[in-house]
């Protein structure tokens, strides 16, 4: 039987990047809030010290960071019709877990979206004609603008100290940075990193070939940084042991350093920890939330009552729990009805090796840094003419190479075999003369109908309940843009001496054991009008006008850039809806 | 624990009421006496941890045995209720009781007797104020013959000298207000003095370091190796005021005294302190030429240094401020006594936060990563690279080191 | 080297116990750990790898670890400059990986029904590795046998690379997992233990990263982000130290 607690202002589910800004938001404006988090408590010098973090067998491949698919999963399948099967251990991304959350683990790659993405549908109808758009597409207008959101990516920015050079400030193009990116109020709190000698020589061929190569917006800091909190951070020494990983000496931008010390000092907040959220809980009329019910590493449950309900956790469970829950109405792909699953995105990643001279090329490639990387933009979001194309999205590409980690890093020339002495051979001559990106090509993945999320009826939780499902493939529209962008990508890394290029396009059927990256897009999205959207621009549910549902889930497609610049000012954007205009009255902020 | 170099005082809880006198009304004074138990850092030893404050209880750690300190809320029956304020300022000035019973050293009124008469009121007027609570503590807990309290007047005869504080005309304002604060309310010395064998302060070493709770509580002169001589005053003051400077990070017992006491000091009376502290003169001391780097332990503690130290505290020794402590130069690495760098490595540490530098960062424990040998090598390293100078650490200080602070919570 | 690490749950003045204040069903309180007031800390706190030495084996028989050694020492063979996989250590990695979590598959999803289906969908099995290595490694030793009337460890350099040919294009007949199979999970924990950091017991002497030229468990490159094309001068670390870290002489 479920243990009642004292009433809460504020109920936090997930103190990740999101759980943390709004925390912080709210008890700034007096309010209660407890943070409920199904992960361990986690800090720099006790979790992951400098002197054991470094350690790619237990973090990188046996993802000691991340959620354990035992305590929770989902299943996979390709097509509506298929039997989804459970994904028994961690493939194509991986789900953080404990305080800090994905932040912990990210590169801290921190992107501004194109203003166009934000007007996607409304941009390409205009543009190109409604026929131009790929069959059976679901793509749609955000409900907001890159204006609307510019002081919020601000805000995000100051708070990591991301590094970075401004490409167009308040209007005015400016040498060095990102020509596409739309106009920024202000440069990054802190300069680009430096970058090693393949990021300096994929920038150099890149301009030979008449791109505006930059360097990629970065939260590894390349100096000491004071956050607007007071958070001190520290230079960033490019370890090449970041992403998958947790950052030994304060260089990265994560809740641990950005927000969670000045948060644990405010008497009105206390974080939870190893407890897990199983239901959100509604009133009879189902049209507010009383709070949440979370079970504790005794196996106890307890109702935790609460007037605010702020839905913080990871993409997947953000949306297993509504459907949980009870809110709002599930997808339904066929008929086209319900919001709760739809517009459920990934990323379309692919990349191409290049093997270099060693007599000439060395680039001790761990030498590095989880944002490091010089990058183009021109064949992003709608930065070109699609046109001749056939297909719409993009993505940025660069030489972003993260780590020299061994393990993931030997690759070896094609038609080497896989063992024996010409396999150790290969791999000692090219270990230190290759450029071998993971992501090269950070390509967008449009929404359709038959991608979606819903529930499983076979496969069951720990708790019994249903484990959510994932019905996802690619479609013809991004395998073409793939072929496309990888190929201008392999023609850079060509261009910068390489004697031999392996081109990587994505290739279909998605695949699940596949790693592409571990941005999961959608499933309760935000947009103008409750009839195709579950969130209003605040991420503020239609149904239940006291729940909010943080992170990427609301994003309606996603586009070629990492998603938590993004993910960040939504939460600060909807962190300033609640503080100006809803604590003053409580209801829905926006009329359906 | 809270661990002071000698006793606390016994304030026995029973009597016939003969209460303080002053007018609850008196704000102004009130307010002064909150903060100059502020100053005092009264709640450190009178809080017990997760206790009501000043309700007494906290275990004192003293070389001759563990005590309790008192509760000095208004209750009648088991706090300083019943006392007159007469009865306070003996305690507080000449280390009596009550009943004129001797108290503990512990209780620190070998420095509280610089305090002046109209202080010690006000801190008894705020400490009317605060909630009684119900506590009854029997602060000696010493084994025999510690337990004796006789002794204690033969003590005071040989250590402690009363009278209050006798401003310097010569010296400005600042520096008088310091002087008064650091010999009196503050009791810098009781932590940083060195004590001979009967616990009293060694004078002629004033403020020159000792060692206690397992921590080396460092020279805190104007010495320019040992010391504070390469702070100015603004860095001493922003170091009270926030817990870290440009230079070092607080932690342990002086983390708790940012964290209680100095925190909320206001910053005249910060850069007093400071001010006094810059006027003390260092001593000249062995040791000053550096162990050469080709001795085998430096060049091992290099090599530790650059694979496990610089990531943080950067290869040249600087570190980043606010964030991770300069080993290159400073008291903290330079003393004589190399407790707090043993220890730091073996356990780790947390730096205090505070308002004003919230960040707290911690240092991560290399016990489970370094033998005695290595752990005496990096310590002999950063205690004499880059222009510092002391002793060697060997691996037997490391291995006493060790197995010393296993014991301790 | 001592190993005084473990982490020590929910200590430290921030982090306290929730007692709830109602009746519990079964009489024990529920707890969770709350952090509150300031960040959670405490002496030796960490979580540091457990060191593997030498010594018996923790999985496999003496005659399974023979095996092994066999077939790893094919698999990444010894030259001149490096040792094989067997010097490398990489039978005992696997060994205690196969006695560990790894080895249970105690962090995957294990709940049934198991049911095959895409290869987009991945592995499906119930099989845990411990399991595969053992119906795997007998299978390949009644195969021995049967045809050469002895174990593979006494067989020729060239006949075991004959076999580890018939694992590798699936033609092996093998009773339980395929050949192929096999032979993926066998090469991929054979370079994880030659390239993970040696306190797992792999990669020992780091060989595996001096021969690429990998400087291993450093954190610090400030001073070569900028030295462009230029031999990285350090040898390797490993989370244990490196011999610099000993050498007193």
């Amino acid at each position: 039987m479920a243990q009642k607690l004292p009433h809460r202002d504020v109920v936090v589910i997930g103190l990740g990047w999101t759980g943390s800004i709004l925390a912080e938001a709210l008890t700034s404006e007096g309010l209660d809030v407890v943070a409920v988090e199904r992960g361990p408590w986690r800090d720099t010098a006790t979790d992951f010290p400098p002197s054991y973090a470094p350690d790619e067998l237990r973090y990188r491949i046996y993802h000691e960071l991340f959620l354990q698919p035992a305590q929770a999963t989902l299943t996979f399948r390709n097509k509506i019709g298929q039997e989804a099967l459970p994904v028994r251990s961690w493939g194509a991304f991986m789900l953080g877990n404990g305080a800090g959350g994905a932040g912990v683990h990210w590169n801290a790659e921190t992107w501004r979206f194109l203003p166009s993405d934000f007007e996607l549908r409304s941009h390409l109808v205009q543009r190109y004609g409604a026929g131009f758009l790929p069959p059976d597409t679901a793509i749609q207008d955000w409900g907001i603008t890159y204006a609307e959101l510019e002081p919020y990516y601000d805000r995000f920015e100051y708070l990591c100290g991301t590094s970075g050079t401004a490409g167009n400030l308040r209007g005015t193009i400016q040498p060095g940075g990102n020509p596409f990116e739309g106009p920024r109020s202000r440069p990054y709190p802190t300069p680009a990193l430096k970058q090693g000698f393949s990021h300096k020589l994929f920038a150099k061929a890149a301009a030979e070939l008449g791109y505006k190569p930059f360097p990629q917006p970065a939260g590894n800091l390349s100096q000491a940084y004071t956050n607007p909190h007071g958070l001190q951070m520290g230079p960033c020494t490019y370890c090449g042991f970041c992403e998958w990983f947790g950052c030994g000496n304060y260089a990265k931008a994560s809740p641990q350093t950005t927000l969670l010390p000045i948060l644990v000092r405010r008497p009105n907040f206390e974080a939870r920890t190893n407890c897990e959220v199983t239901r959100i809980n509604l009133s009879r009329d189902r049209k507010r939330a009383t709070g949440v019910t979370y079970v504790d590493s005794s196996g106890q449950e307890h109702d935790q009552p609460a007037d605010l309900v702020l839905l913080c956790g990871f993409q997947t469970w953000n949306v297993q729990l509504l459907l949980l829950s009870g809110i709002g109405q599930p997808y339904d792909p066929v008929a086209g009805t319900g919001q709760i699953g739809r517009n459920f995105t990934h990323q379309t990643v692919s990349t191409a090796t290049g093997f270099f001279d060693r007599a000439k090329y060395n680039f001790n490639p761990f030498v590095a840094a989880g944002a490091i990387g010089m990058c183009i933009d021109e064949w992003n979001g709608d930065n070109f003419d699609h046109g001749p194309y056939g297909f719409i999205g993009g993505g940025y590409m660069g030489q972003v190479q993260t780590n020299g980690r061994p393990i993931e890093k030997t690759p070896v020339p094609p038609g080497t075999p896989e063992w024996g002495h010409g396999w150790k051979q290969a791999v000692r001559d090219n270990y230190l003369s290759t450029v071998h990106t993971g992501t090269g090509v950070h390509g967008s993945f449009s929404s359709y109908r038959d991608v979606y999320m819903d529930l499983d009826p076979t496969w069951k939780d720990r708790f019994g309940r249903p484990l959510l499902r994932a019905t996802i493939d690619f479609h013809d529209n991004e395998l073409k843009m793939s072929a496309f962008l990888t190929e201008k990508y392999a023609a850079i890394i060509r261009a910068m001496g390489a004697n031999q290029v392996v081109s990587e396009p994505r290739k279909g059927p998605y695949d699940i054991t596949k790693y592409q990256t571990s941005h999961l897009c959608g499933g309760a999205i935000m947009g103008t009008s409750p009839a195709d959207s579950a969130l209003n621009k605040y991420l503020q549910s239609w149904n239940v006008p006291n729940l909010f549902v943080q992170g990427a889930t609301a994003f309606p497609q996603n586009a070629g850039y990492n998603p938590t610049g993004t993910v960040g000012a939504l939460a600060y954007m909807s962190a300033d809806a609640i503080r100006s205009q809803y604590l003053k009255k409580p209801g829905p902020l926006v009329q359906a | 624990m809270r661990t002071l170099a000698l006793f606390i005082c016994l304030l026995l809880g029973t009597g016939v009421a003969h209460a303080g006198s002053t007018d609850e009304q008196d704000f102004d004074l009130i307010s002064r006496g909150r903060y100059l138990t502020v100053l005092g850092d009264c709640a450190a030893c009178h809080t017990a941890r997760g206790g009501q404050p000043f309700g007494g209880g906290r275990p004192i750690e003293t070389p001759f045995g563990t005590m309790l300190s008192a509760n000095i809320t208004p209750d009648y029956a088991t706090g300083i209720g019943a006392w007159s304020d007469e009865d306070f300022i003996n305690t507080l000035q000449k280390g009596r009781g009550r009943f004129g019973q001797h108290i503990y050293p512990a209780m620190p009124y070998t420095y509280y007797r610089h305090v002046s008469r109209d202080d010690a009121k006000a801190i008894r007027a705020y400490l009317a104020t605060v909630p009684a609570v119900g506590n009854s503590v029997e602060t000696n807990q010493l084994p025999f013959p510690f337990s004796i309290r006789a002794s204690l007047g033969a003590w005071n005869l040989l250590f402690f000298s009363k009278g209050a504080f006798q401003p310097d005309l010569g010296r400005s304002a600042d520096w008088n207000r310091g002087a008064y604060l650091v010999t009196g309310l503050g009791h810098c010395g009781m932590c940083h003095t060195p004590k001979n064998m009967l616990g009293a302060d060694d004078t002629e070493k004033a403020l020159q370091g000792y060692k206690l709770q397992g921590w080396f509580a460092p020279n805190i002169t104007n010495d320019a190796r040992r010391g504070l001589g390469s702070w100015t005053v603004d860095d001493i003051a922003a170091y009270l005021a926030a817990g870290h400077n440009r230079f070092a990070a607080a932690s342990g017992p002086m983390a708790e005294e940012v964290s209680v006491s100095s925190s909320n000091m206001s910053h005249d009376d910060l850069r007093a302190i400071a001010t006094y502290l810059k006027s003390v003169p260092g001593q000249g001391h062995e040791h000053d030429a550096p162990i050469a780097s080709t001795e085998p332990a430096m060049r091992t503690g290099a090599a530790i240094y650059a694979d496990a130290c610089s990531a943080c505290h950067t290869p040249d020794g600087a570190g980043v401020p606010g964030l991770f402590p300069t080993l290159n130069g400073g008291a903290s690495m330079q003393s004589e006594d190399p407790t707090s760098v043993i220890r730091v490595i073996l356990r780790g540490a947390r730096s205090v936060a505070t308002a004003g530098a919230p960040t707290g960062p911690a240092m991560p424990s290399f016990a489970w990563q370094m033998n005695d040998a290595q752990v005496a090598a990096v310590a002999t390293f950063v205690r004499n690279a880059w222009g510092n100078a002391a002793p060697i650490v060997t691996p037997a200080d490391v291995k006493e080191a060790r197995r010393h602070l296993a014991r301790r919570p | 080297m001592g190993r005084l690490g473990r982490r020590k749950l929910l200590a430290g003045t921030a982090v306290s116990l929730i007692f709830g204040t109602g009746c519990w069903l079964d009489g024990t309180p529920a707890r969770a750990a709350i952090v509150q007031g300031s960040l959670p800390w405490q002496p030796y706190a960490g979580d540091p790898p457990a060191g593997i030495g030498p010594g018996q084996w923790h999985f496999f028989s003496a005659e399974e670890g023979a095996m092994v050694e066999a077939l790893v020492d094919r698999l990444i063979p010894p030259d001149a400059d490096t040792p094989g996989g067997k010097d490398a250590g990489c039978a005992v990695f696997i060994d205690r990986q196969l006695a560990g979590p790894y080895g249970r598959s105690s962090r995957s999803y294990m709940r049934p029904p198991f049911r095959d289906g895409t290869e987009s969908q991945g592995p499906q099995s119930p099989l845990t590795p411990a399991d595969r290595y053992r119906m795997s490694l007998a299978a390949l030793d009644a195969h021995c046998q049967a045809a050469f009337g002895r174990g593979l460890p006494a067989l020729s350099p060239d006949a075991q690379d004959k076999l580890i040919h018939g694992l590798e294009n699936n033609s092996l007949p093998m009773q339980g997992p395929s050949a192929r199979a096999f032979f993926e999970l066998l090469l991929k924990d054979t370079r994880y233990g030659f390239f993970a950091d040696p306190i797992y017991g792999g990669n020992r002497g780091m060989a595996a990263w001096r021969m690429i030229g990998f400087p291993g468990a450093r954190y610090d490159y400030r001073d070569w982000i900028d030295r462009h094309n230029e031999r990285y001068p350090l040898p390797p670390l490993g989370i244990a130290g490196r011999p610099a870290w000993s050498d007193r002489e």
